[in-house]
């Protein structure tokens, strides 16, 4: 087949264009630019183009760039600043999966005759009774089945994982007998655009105006301040120039009233959230998850909850089977079935 | 190493505006002076006596062909040396002001935005007004450089310097007139280009030369201050050891382009209207970037309105058909390009613009096989494009 892989530099898209090609698919390895301005990290930088490259030459493939910088700043850049405006938590890895990685490189390569496009996530593709669904990766510890649970059935029939079913050691390993420049590069962490020496909060403050606000506990006096109440995320213990004491958390954040309040561990607990943004990867996926129970996952490598989904008249809803800690306005939690293995789909976590 | 795929018959190479192949004659010009006349022409045995004489004779040969005198020439690394040491030399050695136009060269318009210069907007599709020169210096002061390119490298408009250089000796009489006459030399006889400007700089490889040198062209009396600094070659105009090599495959690549450059004007504008009308007849969205007869005969500048130029290129090149877009940045990444963004190009067309440049190593043939692909190639993208 001939298949378009989105390659980032990095180790897993190296050696899945390795897998691949050994496989005999006719492999194009794509780097997308995404990020124009400056980043000392992530996905994006030259020197993580130049590595694609060149494991692309050493495995006799081609290698092209695609530019999609600007849709980069509108789906993903421009959102993330946005959210942080509104007091929210928000997910960039995981718009840009949905807008770029895959919608995007989903279109091209239909518009350009490519047979498959292919990540180096690790995630499978599991056929469960005749639709495809986004199954967990081999390594439980690796697993991205998380970030890129937004996949329809349609975009999956498209799509393949050549890692998924591997043990990122052995990823590693199959990179090193290869000699892969990137066999040993390090995993990448953070927000790709933003670099590790000028943080979050360099990042967003020349793109936002940040506002100091009073920290408060739940009767409504006054315990603390914070400078900026647009980098104060829910569940934060540190920074609220608390002291010592008891340990607090931040409970609410109301960026308009210029107000965080604090409380106990407990009160991070709650029965339900609301959910909003939902994701089905087929039509009839909404009647089948609804009202019965599946297990959510909060975060890219968060704990399981027992959870049930509802649809009132106020929208969708996630009451927990017993209560959880709150999910942060912005999240996005994925529902998998009873034995934890596919993604039934997916929602944003909302107030 | 895989074996290289060198653009042969089965490949249409229509990308001469951003290198065209070294002509065989320049190749073998310079082919002596690797192993057998190696030596280092600054040195004073009798070998290097030889490489000087090489030295000598390309400048007098060069010289002859731009119509300036021997010593007005230096020798650079190429078309980008050239335009920094014009404006970056002018504005360290005198300070002042340098202006150029938005649709300049990279080379030309960082090193004017790195002083702190004037970058003045255009409104026109097309060669830049010498009322709207005029105009700009009007209203400055102390405009020490202003930069104009013969011919700009998208879109293939020449510019007036004949009227420019009025304009910029009527309202700037002490400013230096640069032009970046890279995308010239296959095109336009640089004999009445020179007389109106005071520094003219080439690039060898667009002329079939070698990479890595280029031509500055600095008149007498004109003062710029060096780039590069150390043995004083090229009268302390611009240090380092000489490119023997280089400089004689220069001199013979620029004698061949002049030379032939009546002949091929004519037989490669022909093939470039033929292309164009192909384009435009067979691409409902195929929108020429020029007006006819403002361009030079070698380039056809075409967008595609409503679509993307990577996927265009793409397909393209599967089909064995080289042509480019705008400029690369470092990742490879295809850069919206500033040109058309400056000439006011909706998005939509800057978004799906294709540049054909035809040379010396153009076929009749290569037109039609082009047209084909791309005619299929965009019949591929458009019919996605409305599902």
């Amino acid at each position: 087949m001939k298949v378009l892989l989105a390659m980032s530099g990095g180790v897993d898209s190296s050696v899945a264009a390795l897998v691949l090609r050994n496989q005999g698919h006719d492999v194009v390895g794509v780097t997308m630019r995404l990020w124009g301005g400056e980043s000392d990290t992530g996905c994006c930088s030259v020197s993580d183009v130049d590595d694609a490259r060149r494991v692309a030459q050493q495995l006799g493939i081609d290698h092209l760039v695609f530019n999609f910088s600007e849709e980069f700043n509108d789906h993903v850049v421009n959102p993330y600043v946005a959210s942080h405006v509104a007091g929210t938590t928000p997910n960039p890895c995981i718009e840009c999966n949905r807008h770029l990685k895959f919608d995007r490189l989903i279109e091209r390569g239909r518009a350009l005759g490519f047979d498959a496009v292919a990540t180096g996530h690790h995630a499978r593709i599991v056929d469960d009774n005749g639709v495809l669904r986004v199954g967990r990766g081999e390594d439980a510890l690796k697993d991205q089945s998380y970030v890129v649970h937004m996949l329809s059935g349609e975009d999956l029939a498209y799509m393949m994982f050549p890692v998924g079913f591997m043990q990122k050691s052995d990823v590693r390993q199959l990179g090193v007998d290869f000699g892969l420049r990137t066999a040993t590069k390090p995993d990448s962490q953070d927000v790709c655009f933003i670099g590790t020496t000028i943080g979050r909060a360099g990042f967003l403050e020349p793109r936002l105006t940040f506002n100091a606000a009073e920290v408060v506990d739940q009767s409504g006096a006054k315990v603390g301040e914070v400078s900026a109440v647009e980098l104060v995320t829910l569940g934060q213990r540190r920074g609220l120039g608390l002291g010592g004491g008891d340990k607090r958390y931040v409970v609410a954040v109301d960026v308009p009233a210029r107000r965080v309040t604090v409380g106990d561990e407990a009160s991070l607990f709650v029965e339900s959230e609301k959910l909003t943004g939902m994701v089905w990867p087929h039509a009839e996926d909404e009647n089948l998850v609804l009202n019965t129970e599946v297990l959510v996952q909060g975060s890219a490598h968060g704990e399981r909850s027992a959870a049930r989904i509802e649809h009132t008249d106020e929208g969708f809803r996630m009451v927990w089977a017993r209560p959880n800690r709150r999910i942060a306005p912005g999240q996005t939690v994925v529902f998998y079935d009873a034995n934890d293995t596919v993604v039934l789909g997916g929602g944003i976590v909302t107030t | 190493m895989t074996t290289s795929s060198a653009p042969g018959s089965e490949y249409v190479y229509l990308d001469h505006a951003a290198t065209s192949p070294l002509r065989p004659e320049a190749r073998a010009a310079m082919e002596p002076f690797g192993d057998v006349m190696y030596a280092n022409p600054s040195g004073s045995h009798r070998f290097a006596r030889e490489a000087r004489r090489a030295i000598d004779e390309a400048r007098d040969q060069i010289a002859e062909l731009i119509g300036c005198r021997p010593g007005e020439i230096v020798f650079t690394s190429g078309g980008t040396e050239g335009a920094n040491s014009a404006v970056l030399g002018t504005v360290r050695r005198s300070g002042g002001v340098a202006v150029c136009s938005a649709t300049e060269h990279h080379a030309v318009l960082h090193c004017v935005e790195h002083v702190g210069g004037v970058v003045v907007p255009v409104t026109e599709q097309g060669p830049l007004s010498p009322d709207v020169v005029r105009e700009t210096l009007g209203g400055l002061s102390n405009v020490s450089v202003v930069s104009v390119m013969a011919v700009n490298n998208e879109t293939g408009a020449i510019n007036d310097l004949e009227h420019i250089s009025h304009a910029v000796r009527g309202r700037a009489e002490n400013a230096i007139l640069h032009t970046d006459a890279v995308q010239a030399a296959c095109w336009l006889d640089l004999r009445i280009i020179w007389p109106h400007v005071d520094v003219l700089t080439l690039s060898a490889h667009k002329f079939g030369g070698p990479k890595g040198m280029g031509v500055m062209v600095i008149r007498d009396g004109v003062h710029l201050e060096p780039l590069i600094l150390g043995g004083g070659q090229e009268r302390d105009r611009r240090s380092g050891t000489h490119n023997v090599a280089g400089i004689v495959g220069t001199a013979t690549a620029l004698a061949l382009t002049d030379q032939h450059r009546d002949v091929e004007v004519q037989r490669l504008g022909a093939l470039r209207d033929e292309l164009i009308a192909g384009l435009t007849a067979r691409i409902p969205c195929a929108v020429p970037t020029l007006q006819p007869g403002v361009g030079i005969a070698g380039t056809a500048h075409v967008c595609l309105d409503g679509l993307e130029s990577e996927s265009v290129l793409y397909l393209l090149d599967t089909a064995n058909v080289c042509v480019s877009a705008a400029s690369a940045c470092a990742s490879g990444a295809m850069e919206p390009s500033h040109v058309l963004a400056a000439m006011n190009v909706p998005r939509s067309r800057v978004n799906g613009s294709l540049r054909f440049s035809l040379g010396h190593t153009t076929k009749s043939a290569d037109i039609a096989k082009a047209i084909d692909a791309t005619v299929a190639a965009a019949e591929r993208l458009s019919a996605v494009a409305k599902k």
